[in-house]
């Protein structure tokens, strides 16, 4: 088993981070994201199960005149990010099958606060036209007003809603 | 498959080692920048956006890079802050957002497999319920709007005012962690 090393400097990574930020800009003409690609995930199997429902929806329809996943650039973005996660952890001894929650929550608790959550978030992304990468990072990089004011809403909610949810962290 | 799109991948590779190796693909964490006892999700979120808005910034002024060709996201006020908002009780309650799901997910961990499921189901959900949204979703509409424009300020003032509040967190980070 490889030795497990510790995680790298967060200013330095965040750094490298920003660094591939500006190459996205530059070669790309765009930034990163990550909730779009679930959002044409989600569209193509709406449009598989009712072609349609799919296309009578503006939603659904937008994403799928733009050529649907097969076509779309953040799917193979993110197709990255979980071949970089995956080497990442793999190559600095840190993969494991394992599951992260507080010391109180037990871990069916877990998995739900889990699922929930990322479906709230889902429902955030979509209103939001972005989540964290395509609203925070890269709009909050060039300085789009909507980025930094999700960014703040995003904060001022995430503390209060963590004071209340101390039963699965702390 | 084109080269845009194999650009897409490397991209993302180097996103998701970058997430990984600053250990974003943790929900215990990223849950403590929201205690105020692990700071690691501000460090990097502020190095990044510091680092590519001042690459931007520069690269623009020196010609090396068209602004013009750089797509910025545009501004919808009101689904903006309020999707923030609820993005944000998403995010503490799962510990992850989407984009370090993804690493979480591949470096092993169920809760992340679980934050990936219940994002694509409140995705498709929203996606069916947008009818009804979609007044909501148009609302605030301003197109394509900068802080700069905003404050009627020059952008390497706006860029320099960025940096200076973002050392100033920096410090402050510093100060509590000496503090222990």
């Amino acid at each position: 088993m490889r030795i497990q090393r510790p995680y790298a400097n967060p200013y330095w990574c965040g750094a490298a981070l920003g660094l591939v930020l500006l190459g996205a800009y530059a070669l790309a003409g765009r930034g990163l994201g990550a909730s779009g690609a679930f959002a044409s995930g989600a569209s193509a199997l709406a449009g598989a199960a009712s072609p349609e429902g799919a296309a009578a929806n503006a939603y659904f329809a937008g994403y799928l005149a733009s050529g649907g996943p097969a076509n779309d650039w953040l799917v193979f973005e993110i197709f990255g990010v979980v071949i970089g996660g995956l080497a990442s952890a793999w190559l600095s001894g840190r993969f494991r099958i394992a599951m992260d929650r507080g010391p109180a929550a037990a871990p069916r608790l877990r998995l739900a606060a889990a699922a929930a959550g990322g479906a709230i978030m889902g429902l955030g992304a979509v209103l939001a036209r972005g989540c964290t990468s395509g609203q925070a990072l890269t709009g909050g990089a060039l300085l789009s007003l909507g980025s930094w004011l999700f960014m703040a809403a995003l904060f001022v909610a995430g503390f209060a809603a963590a004071q209340m949810l101390k039963r699965l962290w702390r | 498959m084109s080269d845009s799109l194999l650009l897409a991948v490397l991209i993302g590779i180097a996103f998701g080692v970058a997430l990984e190796q600053a250990g974003l693909g943790n929900a215990a964490k990223l849950t403590g920048q929201f205690y105020l006892t692990d700071f690691t999700v501000m460090k990097v979120m502020l190095s990044a956006i510091l680092t590519a808005m001042l690459g931007a910034f520069w690269l623009g002024r020196f010609g090396l890079i068209d602004p013009a060709q750089v797509h910025v996201p545009e501004t919808f006020l009101w689904p903006q802050i309020v999707g923030g908002m609820i993005f944000g009780v998403g995010f503490a309650l799962a510990g992850l957002c989407p984009g370090t799901a993804c690493v979480s997910a591949s470096s092993g961990r169920l809760d992340g497999l679980a934050a990936i499921g219940g994002l694509f189901a409140g995705v498709l959900a929203t996606g069916l319920a947008f009818p009804a949204l979609a007044g909501f979703y148009g609302s605030g509409a301003r197109g394509v709007v900068t802080l700069p424009a905003t404050a009627g300020l020059p952008e390497g003032v706006v860029v320099l005012l960025v940096v200076l509040a973002a050392l100033g967190v920096f410090r402050l980070i510093a100060t509590r962690e000496q503090e222990g």
